[in-house]
C-alpha cells in the first residue's frame, strides 16, 4: 500500500501493460476470457483514475499528483523519471482512461480472431498514451510518444481493412519521420541544458540566438503537427482511419491526435515562447486552411468513415487555431475542443462501427432510410452529429465559440479575418454532416438486395446503448457546464500565456492599434476577475 | 413566484424529453396530456411573469441562474430578462404555441409519429422561449440555432419521403449561413464591448460618441442582419421557407409563419439602440425588406399549392416588418409581428383544415366550393384574409399602415414598393379564397367526402380570428385618433435610455396615404376574387397570353435552379478538386509516396548487386581494389 501511495501515477500508467502481458500469456482459445478481463481491467483503471485524480485537491500550482526520481544517464545527460498530473493534462488523462473501456465495450463483437492479443495491444497502447500525457521529462515523453506507435501499427496492420499494410506503414513512417527531426532538436537542446527537464531546457533555449530557437521550435512543431494533424501533414489520417478497425479509429481520433495539441501547450509553446509567438501567425493560417479544407474534402467523401476522418482534420484545425491565438479564451477553447473532439468523433467512429458490423459496408450510397430500421441508433447518431456541428448546449459549441473569440482578440495581423474564415467552417461542418445524415438515415428505405440498409436487422442492443448513454450525458454536460472541464486548466493556461507574452519583443507580431485592446482583455483574464472591464469600441478602433 | 420563472422555458423541454424518450410507450393520451399540458403551464407562468414585470417601476425583470461560459475575460451567464419586448413576444409564442399544440391534437391524431411530433414541437417552444428571454447574445444564439434545429426536424418529419428530408436540410443550411453572420456579429461585439450581455452592450452603446464607433457597429449590425435574413427568410436567404411547407401544417403555422421566422425582427428590436446608431444598416434593412416584400408577393401571385401561396405571403409580410424596422419604426415592425402572428397562424391552420377536408389535396386548382361544406373554416379564413389585406379596422390595417407611413417618411420610393406589394397581397389572397371556397367543386369525389374539422381544430381558428380582427386596437396610430399604445409600451425596451427617440417626427399626409393604399388593396382584392370565383380559367388564358411572365413567376424566377447551378455545383466541384488534386496527387503523390517510391527503387537498385554469388562479390572487390590502386598510385 505504501508503494501505491508513493507511486499512484506509475501504477496508473503501467497497470495496463502488466495486464496486457498477462493476457498475452493466456492461450488463444481463451480469447473471449481475455477480452472480458481486458475490459474489466480497463474499467477498473478508469474508476481508479476518477477517484484518485478528482478526489485529490490540486496543490497550489495546480498539480494533482507527481512523482520524480533520477532514472538513468543518456550520454552524460540525466533522465528523470518524472510524471505529474496537473491542470493541463488532468482531463486528457481522464478522457483516455474513459475511452479505452468504452471502446472495448463498443467494439465487443467487431473482431473475430485473436481477441486476446488485440486486448493486450490495446492495453499497451493505453500505457503509451497515459505515459506521454503525464511525462514531465522530455526524454520520458519521447519514449512514451514513440511507444504509442507500435501497438497502433499492429492494430492497423493486422486487424485493418483491405489496404491495411499501406495504411499502417504510412502511419508509422509519417509519424516517425517527424519524430526523428524532433529527436535531433531534443538532443541538441538537452546537450545545451545538461538534461531533459523542460524548465531547464526552456532556460537554455532562451539563451540561444532567436534563429536557433526558431529552428528548434519548428522541429518540435512539425512532430506535433503531424500528430494533430495540421494541414498539409494530414494525409496519413484518412488512410489510417479508414483501414483501422473501429477501436483503432476511436483511440486514434480520441486520444492520439490530442497528443499533438497537448505537445504544443505543454512543451513547444512554453519552451520557445518567442518563437511560438513569431510562428503563431503561420500556424493560425494553416489551421484556418485545415478547417475549411478538411470540411470541403469531407463534403465530397463517399465513405462515411472517411468523411468522419476528414472532419477530424477540420475540428483539429480549430484546436490549433485556438492554441495559435495565444489568448486565454482561445487556448481554453482549444483545451475544451480537444476533449470535445475526443468524445464526439470517438463516438462517431463507434457509431459507424456499429453500422458496419451490421451492414458490412460504409458507403453512403449503400444506405438510405436507415431511420426506419434503426430508430434508436438514428437518435444517437443525430445527437452526436449535432455535437459535431457545434450546436449550442452541446460541447462542440463552447469550444468553437471560445476559439473563435480568442482568435478574433488575438491581435495579430489578419487575426480577425482568420476568425471570420474559420467561422465558415461551422457552416461547412453542418453541410457535410447533415447531408450525409440525410442520405444515410432519411429518405425512402433502400430496398436493394445488396444495399447496406437491407442488411440491417436489429437496432442497438443493451450493450451498445450502454456505450452511447455516457457519451450523450457528456455531450450535454460539457455544453451546459463547461466549467467542470476547463476550470483546472484556467490557472496554468493563464500563467503560461503571461509567461509567453512577458518578454517584450512581440511588437513585430502585434500591430500597435489592436495590441492595446487584446492586452486589456488578457489582463482581465490574467487577474482572474470575471467582471470584464471592457475597452470601448472607441479604444479598439482608434 | 419569481423563483419559478425559469420553468417557463424548461417545462416544454421536460415535455420534449418525456415525449421523446417515453412517449411511444406511454401512449397517445399521455403524450397529449404532457405535450399540451407543459405549454399551457408555461403560458400561465408566462402571464404571471408578465404581470410581475408590469408591476415593476422600470418594467425589467432580470433573473440569473449561474455561469455558462466562463473563461479568460468572457463571462456568459444563464440569465433571463423579461421586459416589455421580451414579455410580449413570450406571450405571443406561448399563446399561439398553445393554440397550435391544441390544433395538432386533432390534425395529427392518426400519425404514427405522434409522440415524436409533440416532442419536437415542445422542444421548439423551449428553444424559442430561450431565444426570446436569453439575457446575453450567446444564450439568444442557443435558441436561435435550436429553433433552426427543430425546424429542420419538423420539416423532415415525413423523413421516409423523398422531398421532406431535402427541404429540412435546405432549411438548416440556409439558416446556418445566416448564423455565420450572427457568430461574426458576436465576435465583433465582444471585441468592442468586452461583454456579450445584451443590457451591458446596449447601455455602453448609448454612452458612445456616435462617430467613434460607427464603423465597427455598422459592421456588427450588418452581420447580425445577415443572420436575420436567414432566420426570417429575406433576400438572399429566403429560399428555404417555401420548401419548409413540406412539414405538417401546424408546423408551418407555428414555426414558419407566426413565431420562429419573426425572430430576426425580434433580434433587431432587441438590439434597436445599436441599429439606431447605424443609419447605414437601417438603410440596408429597409431596402432588403421592401425588395423582399415585393419580390415574394409577385411569386405568390400564381402558385397553385395553397401552402406555397401562404409561404410566399409570409416571406413578403416579413419583408414589411423589416421595412418598418429599417424606417426606425421598431415598434411598428414589432407590432406587425404581433398582428401577423394572429392572422397568418389563422390562415395556415385554416388552410390545413381545408386540406384535411379535401383529403390532403393542396392544389388550389383542384379545390373549389368548400364554403358550403366547411363553414367555420370559411368564415375564419375570411377574417384572416381581410386582416392581411389591411381592411380598415382590422389588426393588419393598423400595423401595415404604420409601417407604410414610416416608410414614406424615410423615402417615398420605399412607400411605393410597399404599396405595390400590398396590391399583390390582396390579389393573391382573394385568388386563394376564391379558388378554394367559391365556384364549382373541381374534384367531385373529394368534395363529396369533405367535412368540417373537429372542435380541437376549429376552436383555435375562432380564437385566432377574433384576434386577427380586433387586436389591432393596441396600436391605433395618432392619425386615426389613437396613441399607438404599443409604441409607448415597448419604448423603454427599444431605447435603453438613449435620448434620441427611435421614432422620427410624425408629419405627413397620413390619412391620405392610408386611403390610397387601402383603396388600391380593395381594388386588387376584388380583382383577385372576381377573376377566380368561377375557377382558374382566367389564369389559363393569362398564361397563354403572357407565357414568359407566367412561367417565370410560377417557377419563382428560377432562383433555386440558379443557386444549384452557380453555387452548389461549383462548391462540390471545388471540394472534389481539393481532394483529388491536393490530397491524392500533390501531398500524397509527390510529397509522401514519391520519396517512398524513390527509396524503394534505390533499394531495389542496390539489391541488384546483392546477388549472393561469391564470384560476383569477388569480381567487384577486385574491381574496387584496382580502382583504388589506380587512384592512390597515380
Amino acid at each position: 500500500m505504501t508503494w501505491l501511495n508513493l507511486h499512484p501515477l506509475t501504477f496508473l500508467v503501467f497497470a495496463p501493460t502488466v495486464l496486457g502481458f498477462l493476457l498475452m500469456a493466456l492461450p488463444h482459445a481463451l480469447g473471449k476470457l481475455a477480452r472480458l478481463l481486458g475490459f474489466l481491467g480497463a474499467l477498473a483503471i478508469f474508476v481508479l483514475s476518477l477517484a484518485w485524480l478528482l478526489g485529490h485537491a490540486p496543490a497550489a500550482g495546480g498539480t494533482v499528483m507527481a512523482e520524480r526520481t533520477p532514472w538513468f544517464t543518456l550520454v552524460g545527460l540525466p533522465v528523470d523519471y518524472a510524471l505529474a498530473v496537473d491542470g493541463l493534462n488532468l482531463w486528457l488523462v481522464l478522457l483516455t482512461t474513459f475511452l479505452v473501456p468504452l471502446t472495448m465495450l463498443g467494439t465487443w463483437n467487431s473482431l473475430k480472431d485473436r481477441l486476446g492479443t488485440f486486448a493486450a495491444l490495446f492495453l499497451l497502447l493505453e500505457t503509451g498514451m497515459l505515459g506521454a500525457l503525464v511525462a514531465q521529462d522530455l526524454f520520458v515523453f519521447y519514449l512514451f510518444w514513440e511507444a504509442m506507435l507500435i501497438p497502433m501499427y499492429f492494430m492497423i496492420g493486422v486487424w485493418g481493412g483491405d489496404e491495411r499494410r499501406y495504411a499502417a506503414n504510412k502511419f508509422f513512417l509519417y509519424t516517425l519521420s517527424g519524430s526523428l527531426l524532433w529527436l535531433v532538436a531534443l538532443l541538441y537542446l538537452a546537450n545545451k541544458a545538461g538534461g531533459f527537464n523542460p524548465a531547464v531546457m526552456a532556460q537554455a533555449a532562451s539563451a540561444l540566438p532567436f534563429g536557433v530557437q526558431g529552428w528548434l521550435f519548428i522541429a518540435f512543431a512539425v512532430a506535433f503537427a503531424i500528430k494533430v494533424p495540421l494541414f498539409p501533414l494530414h494525409t496519413w489520417l484518412p488512410d489510417a482511419h479508414v483501414q483501422a478497425p473501429t477501436a483503432g479509429s476511436v483511440i486514434l481520433a480520441g486520444v492520439l491526435l490530442k497528443l499533438g495539441g497537448y505537445g504544443f501547450i505543454r512543451f513547444a509553446i512554453p519552451m520557445f515562447p518567442q518563437a511560438a509567438m513569431h510562428y503563431a501567425k503561420p500556424i493560425a493560417l494553416l489551421s484556418v486552411i485545415a478547417i475549411v479544407y478538411g470540411a470541403l474534402v469531407a463534403m465530397v467523401q463517399r465513405d462515411i468513415k472517411k468523411l468522419v476522418a476528414y472532419s477530424s482534420v477540420s475540428h483539429m484545425g480549430f484546436v490549433m487555431l485556438g492554441l495559435a491565438s495565444m489568448t486565454v479564451i482561445g487556448t481554453q477553447g482549444a483545451m475544451l475542443q480537444m476533449l470535445n473532439h475526443g468524445i464526439s468523433t470517438g463516438a462517431l467512429f463507434l457509431l459507424v462501427g456499429m453500422l458496419y458490423d451490421r451492414a458490412h459496408t460504409r458507403m453512403i450510397a449503400d444506405f438510405g432510410g436507415v431511420a426506419v430500421k434503426m430508430p434508436i441508433f438514428t437518435t444517437f447518431f443525430m445527437i452526436v452529429t449535432l455535437s459535431s456541428i457545434g450546436l449550442p448546449l452541446t460541447n462542440g459549441f463552447v469550444g468553437e465559440f471560445w476559439i473563435l473569440n480568442g482568435t478574433f482578440l488575438s491581435g495579430f495581423q489578419w487575426g480577425r479575418l482568420y476568425a471570420c474564415l474559420a467561422t465558415s467552417g461551422v457552416v461547412l461542418g453542418a453541410v457535410y454532416m447533415l447531408w450525409m445524415f440525410m442520405r444515410v438515415f432519411w429518405g425512402p428505405e433502400n430496398k436493394d438486395e445488396d444495399s447496406g440498409t437491407h442488411h440491417l436487422h436489429s437496432d442497438l442492443n443493451a450493450r451498445e446503448i450502454a456505450v452511447m448513454l455516457p457519451v450523450v450525458v457528456l455531450i450535454v454536460w460539457m455544453g451546459v457546464h463547461p466549467k467542470t472541464f476547463v476550470a483546472a486548466s484556467e490557472t496554468p493556461v493563464t500563467a503560461l500565456l503571461q509567461e509567453v507574452k512577458a518578454p517584450a519583443p512581440r511588437t513585430f507580431i502585434l500591430t500597435p492599434a489592436v495590441h492595446e485592446a487584446s492586452e486589456a482583455h488578457e489582463a482581465v483574464g490574467a487577474a482572474g476577475a470575471h467582471a470584464p472591464e471592457a475597452p470601448t469600441a472607441h479604444e479598439v478602433h482608434q | 413566484m419569481n423563483k419559478y420563472y425559469w420553468l417557463i422555458p424548461i417545462l416544454p423541454l421536460l415535455g420534449a424529453a418525456f415525449n421523446g424518450m417515453l412517449g411511444k410507450r406511454a401512449g397517445k393520451g399521455s403524450v397529449t396530456a404532457v405535450g399540451v399540458g407543459v405549454v399551457l403551464a408555461s403560458l400561465l407562468l408566462a402571464f404571471s411573469a408578465f404581470f410581475a414585470m408590469k408591476a415593476l417601476p422600470d418594467h425589467r425583470l432580470v433573473l440569473n441562474y449561474g455561469e455558462w461560459m466562463l473563461t479568460g475575460s468572457m463571462a456568459v451567464p444563464f440569465g433571463l430578462v423579461i421586459d416589455p419586448l421580451s414579455g410580449t413576444m413570450m406571450l405571443i409564442v406561448a399563446g399561439v404555441g398553445f393554440l397550435i399544440h391544441l390544433y395538432s391534437v386533432g390534425y395529427m391524431h392518426a400519425e404514427e409519429g405522434y409522440a415524436r411530433f409533440f416532442s419536437y414541437l415542445n422542444l421548439f417552444v423551449f428553444f424559442m422561449l430561450t431565444l426570446i428571454l436569453g439575457s446575453s447574445l450567446p444564450l439568444m444564439f442557443v435558441g436561435w440555432e435550436g429553433v433552426g434545429l427543430c425546424s429542420y426536424l419538423l420539416i423532415g418529419y415525413y423523413f421516409e419521403t423523398d422531398f421532406a428530408p431535402q427541404a429540412g436540410l435546405k432549411a438548416f443550411l440556409f439558416n446556418r449561413v445566416g448564423d455565420l453572420g450572427v457568430s461574426i456579429g458576436m465576435l465583433v461585439l465582444f471585441a468592442a464591448f468586452g461583454t456579450l450581455t445584451i443590457s451591458d452592450i446596449l447601455t455602453q452603446a448609448g454612452h458612445l460618441a456616435p462617430e467613434a464607433s460607427f464603423g465597427i457597429l455598422t459592421f456588427a449590425t450588418l452581420m447580425l442582419f445577415v443572420g436575420a435574413t436567414g432566420k426570417s427568410a429575406q433576400i438572399p436567404l429566403y429560399l428555404w421557407l417555401p420548401d419548409a411547407m413540406a412539414g405538417p401544417t401546424p408546423v408551418s403555422a407555428l414555426i414558419h409563419a407566426a413565431t420562429m421566422v419573426t425572430s430576426g425582427i425580434y433580434m433587431i428590436c432587441r438590439l434597436a439602440p445599436l441599429y439606431t446608431l447605424t443609419p447605414i444598416s437601417l438603410d440596408v434593412v429597409a431596402w432588403v425588406g421592401a425588395a423582399t416584400a415585393l419580390f415574394a408577393a409577385t411569386i405568390g401571385l400564381f402558385q397553385r399549392d395553397i401552402k406555397k401561396v401562404l409561404a410566399y405571403s409570409t416571406v413578403s409580410q416579413l419583408g414589411y416588418m423589416f421595412l418598418g424596422l429599417g424606417a426606425a419604426g421598431f415598434a411598428a415592425g414589432f407590432f406587425h409581428v404581433f398582428t401577423h402572428a394572429w392572422f397568418k397562424a389563422l390562415l395556415f391552420l385554416g388552410a390545413g383544415s381545408a386540406i384535411t377536408a379535401m383529403h390532403h389535396e393542396q392544389d388550389l386548382f383542384k379545390m373549389g366550393g368548400l364554403k358550403n361544406k366547411t363553414k367555420i373554416t370559411f368564415i375564419t379564413m375570411v377574417a384572416g384574409t381581410v386582416a392581411i389585406m389591411g381592411f380598415p379596422g382590422t389588426s393588419g390595417f393598423f400595423s401595415k399602415d404604420e409601417i407604410l407611413y414610416l416608410a414614406y417618411l424615410k423615402s417615398p420610393a420605399l412607400w411605393a414598393v410597399g404599396v405595390v406589394a400590398a396590391c399583390c397581397t390582396s390579389f393573391y389572397m382573394w385568388r386563394l379564397m376564391a379558388l378554394a371556397f367559391w365556384g364549382e367543386p373541381r374534384d367531385h369525389h373529394a368534395y363529396e367526402h369533405a367535412h368540417e374539422s373537429p372542435l380541437s381544430m376549429t376552436v383555435p381558428l375562432m380564437v385566432l380570428a377574433v384576434g386577427s380582427l380586433f387586436w389591432g386596437f393596441w396600436g391605433v396610430p395618432e392619425a386615426f385618433g389613437g396613441h399607438f399604445a404599443i409604441g409607448e409600451w415597448l419604448k423603454p425596451a427599444l431605447t435603453y435610455g438613449q435620448t434620441h427617440a427611435a421614432h422620427g417626427h410624425h408629419e405627413g399626409p397620413a390619412v391620405l396615404l392610408a386611403a390610397i393604399s387601402t383603396t388600391l388593396g380593395l381594388v386588387f382584392g376584388f380583382l383577385g376574387w372576381s377573376k377566380y370565383k368561377n375557377g382558374p380559367a382566367w389564369e389559363l388564358a393569362f398564361a397563354e397570353k403572357f407565357p414568359t411572365v407566367h412561367r417565370v413567376l410560377v417557377n419563382k424566377y428560377y432562383v433555386d435552379e440558379g443557386v444549384e447551378l452557380y453555387l452548389l455545383r461549383p462548391i462540390r466541384w471545388f471540394g472534389n478538386l481539393m481532394w483529388k488534386l491536393f490530397d491524392v496527387i500533390i501531398i500524397d503523390g509527390v510529397g509522401v509516396n514519391l520519396p517512398g517510391a524513390l527509396a524503394r527503387v534505390s533499394g531495389d537498385f542496390t539489391a541488384l548487386f546483392q546477388t549472393g554469388r561469391v564470384r560476383n562479390y569477388a569480381l567487384s572487390m577486385a574491381l574496387g581494389a584496382a580502382i583504388l590502386l589506380y587512384v592512390f598510385l597515380k
